[in-house]
């Protein structure tokens, strides 16, 4: 009745046992799901509804201390635009005191001998805002001269040449005509859900066999190291496709956010950066053995660059060189600048293929490392 | 009272040692904290600079050479490639070898001498559309300054109505201004909730627990004696960034630095409660971190830090109202950048106050109560 | 019968392993140790706490390799093709990983599957193992959800899904009540018989050692003595005798006195007498207590007195075992300290406690005695306060803790079952901690805190991390925290399990004089013949009352077994077994 296994077979039935004993525990603990599906959800929710840059309704109180033709022209954009809800103040003091409490974000100040000065060739428009939140600051000041520019337009097609030459600004938005923040903020949501199943759950669920010892009892058995690592790659592997899947449905049902590029190279890469994920979360839960060493080792190594450094956020070419050159470290940036290309873009191989060579490579070299660090050992 | 109190001294300055012992631990309650608040405090910003971008320049003019001579000087944009055609430069975006492509009309110079419309198509990669309408704003900004600057140097007329911008408490309209202030809030939180989500659920899950409740303790002498150090910490890291921006970054502060620091305590005060909260009802560690974790995620994204919580939708609105960090970023903004006082904080303060006043009574109720 | 031996299974020659601590000093786990176990038998490994057991075993599976000697185990050089042997054996570890969040049948399918055992084998081995086990009719309850006993014994299923050519077992059964105890040695020793299966199996039951092949005693990472049983056992041969107490002095209190006589080895209560081994077989002088000699009668030598006998020689006697109290408890021994009435818990539908009464008079030392499940430690943390009373009435000191002050708390000490003080805190930062949570300060602080560490002889390790003490060590330190405040009552939760007959004696040389002192003392344990320390017992089982009374009484219920005495463990066996057959439901032992 001894029976030892062949070696042949044997590997891959006992694969397949480790994913199934995974799967059961994945589905037994709630916190599982709660990273794998429950996550998802939230984050897709919260960056499609949640986080918008922009900028629609700003509220901008107009004091008009000239009630001239020219005045009344002057502001009408502001009155007119779906970028600016107008709120008329009577003094530029309380319109100061509106704008401090946060009540209005800007104060646009038509001065009281505008139409006067207009003739003399020195009139002038005051736009104030609130520079604390510098981008819609900054945003609102460019609508706000917008508006400006169109009434002056306006009285230039008339032939009243008010502004000298105007010079106007023919945009386009490439990609994403509509501009709509949720179109950029949707790569960054694969991002974050990739990088919390792959790297975070990996790093807890592996360090928690190491931390109950059960390990002990399944190294004193035919199973190779090998086969215990790829036992906890492939269940999470397919939740965080699962999480992929979810994300890219939602965001396409919800928010009607377009996949230029093909479907095909968007599963490889993202498979690709759940490799890197993955590995990541099983070298630093094998080095620590420990959940809660690990999970903040996690956190600062994977989660918070993936969120500050990965540029779906804040533009990677702004920032200090130093900084640039820490972001080359994080696999990040590059599952971003893939899925930015991917979704909106399309299939354009000089930025793909690059990219996803690098992930190609951070992928072997950290499973390699998963191999030499999780050793039947213990002590 | 007086034996309540000597109890409460001796868990806190157990919990320190727990927490400051272990010199590996000492290190990783300060220098995380000073260095991500150094690294997002570069990179966490909406400020560009260094803007690739591709000129097609048509009109070949004195007009066009002086505009590109600006663009290029304004230390804003660094050119990567010179065009003939539009046609050549699709592939620059594609691969984002360029940000923006900006194509000057054949008949440029004539139609601003002229006193024309004389617009510039200026073409930007959506794929990240926050960069790019920022990118698009600026170039609109120099090219007003530039119609104006080359009409006066033709001796042409100048504009009849000129609009001048002004930005109360941030001149310079930087983001960091905005950003590094609201690290001080966000940093902290992430640190103390994990510490105390962490804290009652390690000492469950090791049998410490048990062991405490049944010597004298009163599940609120727990309460405090967990509390406080945590909150001490988070006073400690708050500093420390505080220092970062003052010092490093060379934010001025306006304000009053007892009114920050009270600010600061209530805002840990309610942060300690939603830890010790959690920590109250889970079960071990894996839940604790990934619970805490769960409850974070929303409350760094609608604290108004990313971006701004009147763009939300009512409902979401709403939640902000129970997000400590919200009130923190509100608080450290209006102290640090405008000044404000006791009287124009009294409303974040407060609700500061009614999210500690709720949360750390129950986490102290379940202590006792929650069935093992 | 022939004299040819078996060949050899494992072969230990030299084995030397050092390990370094984090704080950069260097342990010696294993100093030389060289023995062999062979085909077919069963090997005990037998030692106190930090002998070197668990290490020992860890190379033999090849979780560990040694920094010189030579390992073979089934004939394979083990450090250089660990993967060769772990194909081949068997092993449960001391804290055996069950999934706990996988029930039984998942458990056994993962190690099947693991194996490379086939469908159709598995549905041959599985019944034998579901009737050997008795898993049977919880195939589909989460690991997590059994009680000790019956995850040792899904370990075990686990470890023998495919007939090993080897097993080893560590420490299978600590915190196993005795009759999964006997059931799980039953399997074990079926196995050697029938089936021809070599074993090696630490333990610190000696009587189970005394049921192996070949025994090896080991102490501080060397062997002491191997050789059968028999072979240690005759090293007491004619040392060891009966004591009878005078007329109204527990045995107890004989037995520590006893203890204390530089000619007596070891003494421990059984059967309402004091078993003793002396230093020498020819001195036939009779033991005299206060001038008053102590009648003797010569039994014969069992495994446990040749192991202290062994012991003596190399650690020598002086076990401390006496303690003073400053402010001893006042009031006369007629006081209730604890009253327990009609006492129920229930879990959903599950009743954990089952209407319990009974009263333990001021220094009394109760135990509560019972199979895994019984209902124990729910009663324990109810009487703590760390759980309320569904129905019923408790009182602990005149208080019912989960409603009362705190300060009623101040009146109790409690000894959980799993070490549970700070372990990243030193000795003296976790007793600072415990003294000022007991409202003790200054001067008083001090030397409460002086007494405690020189009582349980802590003061060298001062300044370790509790967490890095030597196993006897931290189970003192959790006494010493518990009795800062000097409490009425203290609460000792399986306070022994997993401490050498050494460490258990100590212990109970404490609590035997603190009782004397008026401290009224409530244990739980799985050592039977623990409970002969105890002035009354109350065994449950289900949550219900079984029996209760003084050991004699207890021990009347035991069925008379041949030349001997019936020992509290009979008895034990035979009142939960008849309760069980009333029940007429074996499968009533649910756990809790």
């Amino acid at each position: 009745m001894t029976n030892i296994p062949t070696r042949r077979s044997g590997g891959l039935r006992r694969i397949f046992a480790l994913v199934r004993k995974e799967t059961l525990q994945v589905f037994r603990d709630p916190s599982s799901i709660a990273v794998g599906i429950v996550m998802p959800m939230l984050l897709l929710v919260l960056f499609g509804y949640g986080l918008s840059f922009d900028v629609k309704n700003v509220p901008v109180a107009l004091v008009m201390e000239d009630s001239s033709a020219d005045a009344r022209g002057a502001v009408s954009g502001f009155e007119l635009s779906d970028y600016f809800d107008a709120v008329p103040v009577k003094t530029m003091a309380e319109a100061q005191r509106l704008l401090l409490d946060k009540t209005v974000n800007a104060i646009v100040r038509i001065p009281p001998d505008f139409a006067r000065r207009i003739e003399l060739g020195n009139a002038e428009i005051q736009v104030l805002v609130h520079g604390t939140d510098a981008n819609t600051a900054r945003i609102s000041l460019g609508y706000a001269q917008g508006a400006i520019a169109t009434w002056l337009a306006r009285e230039a097609a008339r032939g009243r040449m008010l502004a000298g030459a105007p010079i106007s600004v023919d945009s386009r938005l490439w990609f994403n005509e509509a501009n709509e923040s949720t179109y950029f903020l949707v790569p960054g949501l694969i991002v974050l859900v990739m990088t919390l199943i792959g790297a975070l759950l990996t790093s807890l669920v592996m360090a928690r066999e190491w931390e109950r010892g059960t390990f002990e009892a399944l190294f004193v058995t035919p199973v190779r190291s090998s086969e215990v690592l790829l036992g906890k790659i492939v269940p999470y592997f397919v939740l965080g496709m699962i999480g992929l899947a979810l994300s890219v449905v939602g965001s396409k049902l919800l928010f009607g956010v377009p996949l230029r590029g093909s479907l095909a190279i968007l599963i490889v890469v993202s498979m690709l950066y759940l490799l890197v994920a993955l590995g990541i979360g099983l070298v630093i839960s094998s080095v620590t053995k420990s959940q809660f060493v690990a999970s903040q080792i996690t956190l600062v190594a994977t989660f918070l660059p993936a969120m500050m450094l990965s540029g779906f956020m804040f533009d990677l070419r702004s920032m200090p060189w130093a900084i640039q050159v820490i972001t080359y470290i994080f696999p990040a940036r590059y599952f971003v600048s893939l899925l930015q290309t991917l979704f909106l873009a399309g299939d354009i191989w000089a930025v793909i293929l690059p990219n996803a060579a690098v992930l190609a490579t951070m992928a072997t070299v950290l499973m390699g490392l998963s191999v030499v660090f999780t050793r039947k050992r213990i002590g | 009272m007086i034996e309540s109190l000597f109890r409460i001294l001796a868990l806190m300055r157990k919990e320190m040692l727990a927490m400051f012992k272990d010199p590996k631990s000492r290190v990783s309650l300060i220098l995380p904290p000073i260095l991500q608040c150094l690294i997002f405090g570069y990179a966490a910003t909406y400020d560009l600079n260094n803007v690739p971008y591709a000129l097609v320049d048509q009109d070949r003019s004195a007009a066009s050479q002086a505009l590109v001579a600006k663009l290029d000087g304004s230390r804003i944009f660094t050119r990567v490639a010179t065009l003939d055609q539009a046609a050549q430069a699709a592939p620059f975006i594609d691969n984002q070898q360029a940000v923006l492509v900006i194509v000057i009309d054949r008949d440029f110079q004539k139609n601003l001498s002229a006193g024309r419309q004389t617009p510039v198509q200026v073409i930007a990669d959506g794929r990240n559309s926050n960069t790019a309408g920022t990118a698009q704003g600026y170039v609109g900004t120099i090219l007003a300054a530039f119609g104006q600057e080359w009409r006066a140097s033709q001796g042409l007329p100048g504009a009849a109505v000129q609009v001048t911008t002004r930005a109360w408490y941030n001149p310079g309209l930087e983001t960091r201004w905005n950003m590094i202030p609201s690290l001080i809030g966000t940093i902290t939180m992430m640190m103390t909730m994990m510490l105390t989500a962490m804290s009652v659920a390690r000492e469950r899950e090791e049998g410490t627990f048990d062991q405490l409740l049944v010597t004298p303790f009163r599940p609120s002498e727990i309460m405090i004696g967990k509390a406080v150090p945590s909150m001490m910490v988070g006073v400690t890291q708050s500093t420390l960034i505080l220092l970062v921006a003052k010092f490093w970054f060379q934010i001025p502060f306006a304000g009053s630095y007892v009114i920050l620091y009270l600010g600061l305590v209530l805002f840990l005060a309610a942060a300690v409660g939603i830890g010790l909260f959690l920590s109250s009802i889970v079960g071990n560690m894996q839940q604790a971190m990934i619970l805490t974790f769960v409850v974070l995620m929303p409350f760094m994204l609608l604290s108004g830090l990313t971006a701004p919580i009147s763009n939300m939708p009512a409902a979401l609105q709403y939640f902000t109202l129970i997000n400590p960090l919200r009130y923190a970023i509100s608080i450290t903004h209006q102290v640090y950048l405008e000044g404000a006082g006791l009287a124009q904080l009294a409303p974040e303060m407060l609700a500061l106050v009614a999210i500690a006043a709720v949360t750390l009574p129950f986490a102290a109720w379940m202590f006792r109560n929650r069935l093992t | 019968m022939t004299t040819v031996e078996p060949p050899v299974a494992v072969a230990a020659a030299n084995l030397r392993k050092v390990f370094r601590r984090a704080t950069g000093e260097t342990v010696v786990a294993l100093d030389g140790i060289s023995f062999s176990a062979r085909q077919g038998t069963l090997t005990a490994i037998v030692g106190p706490d930090g002998a070197g057991k668990t290490t020992l075993m860890r190379l033999v599976c090849g979780l560990m390799t040694a920094d010189s000697g030579d390992l073979d185990v089934i004939g394979i050089n083990v450090a250089a093709n660990p993967q060769e042997v772990q194909d081949r054996i068997g092993y449960m570890p001391q804290k055996f990983g069950l999934y706990e969040d996988l029930s039984v049948q998942e458990n056994l399918d993962l190690y099947a599957e693991l194996h490379g055992v086939t469908p159709e084998q598995r549905k041959a081995i599985y019944p034998r193992l579901m009737e050997m086990t008795q898993l049977g009719s919880f195939t589909g309850r989460l690991a997590g959800k059994l009680s000790g006993g019956m995850k040792q014994k899904l370990g075990l299923a686990c470890t023998l899904v495919r007939s090993p050519q080897l097993l080893l077992l560590d420490e299978p059964t600590v915190g196993v009540d005795p009759l999964s105890r006997r059931e799980l040695w039953e399997i074990v020793l079926k196995l050697v018989r029938d089936e021809g299966l070599t074993v090696i199996v630490t333990t610190s039951y000696l009587d189970e050692a005394e049921r192996c092949d070949h025994a090896v005693v080991m102490h501080a990472g060397q062997v002491l003595a191997q050789g059968m049983p028999g072979e240690i056992t005759a090293k007491a041969e004619g040392c060891t005798f009966m004591a009878t107490p005078p007329d109204g002095m527990p045995a107890r209190s004989l037995q520590a006195r006893l203890f204390q006589l530089p000619q007596v080895i070891d003494a421990v209560p059984e059967a309402g007498k004091v078993r003793i081994v002396r230093a020498f077989a020819e001195e036939r002088n009779p033991l005299a207590l206060n001038g008053a000699p102590i009648p003797l009668e010569a039994v014969p030598a069992r495994f446990e007195d040749g192991f202290m006998m062994l012991f003596h020689a190399v650690a020598g006697g002086g076990l401390r075992n006496v303690m003073t109290l400053d402010h001893p408890p006042t009031g006369d021994g007629d006081t209730i300290a604890v009253e327990v009435h009609d006492l129920t818990r229930t879990f959903g539908d599950f009743t954990a406690v089952n209407h319990v009464s009974f009263e333990v008079r001021k220094g009394e030392i109760y135990g509560l005695l019972g199979p895994n499940g019984a209902g124990k430690s729910t009663t324990f943390r109810m009487l703590c306060g760390l759980l309320p009373a569904t129905s019923g009435t408790l009182r602990v000191a005149g208080a019912d803790l989960r409603t009362s002050r705190a300060e009623a708390r101040q009146r109790l000490g409690y000894v959980a079952q799993k070490f549970s003080l700070y372990g990243q805190l030193s000795v003296d930062e976790n007793l600072d901690f415990f003294a000022s949570a007991y409202g003790l300060r200054g001067t008083r602080k001090r030397d409460r805190i002086a007494w405690a560490k020189q009582q349980f002889e802590l003061d060298r390790f001062s300044d370790l991390p509790s967490g890095q003490l030597p196993g006897g060590f931290k189970q003192r330190l959790a006494m010493a925290a518990s009795l800062l405040h000097e409490p009425e009552i203290l609460f000792l939760d399986e306070a022994t399990s997993g401490a050498d007959p050494m460490a258990r004696r100590e212990f109970w040389g404490r609590i035997t004089s603190l009782s004397e002192q008026g401290v009224t003392v409530i244990v739980t344990t799985h050592f039977m013949d623990e409970a002969e320390y105890c002035d009354r017992v109350v065994i449950l089982d289900a949550g219900r009352t079984l029996a209760e009374g003084t050991p004699a009484e207890i021990r009347a219920h035991a069925h008379p077994t041949e030349g001997r005495e019936p020992t509290m463990e009979d008895a034990f066996i035979a009142i939960v077994e008849e309760s069980r057959r009333e029940q007429d439901s074996p499968i009533a032992r649910s756990a809790a």
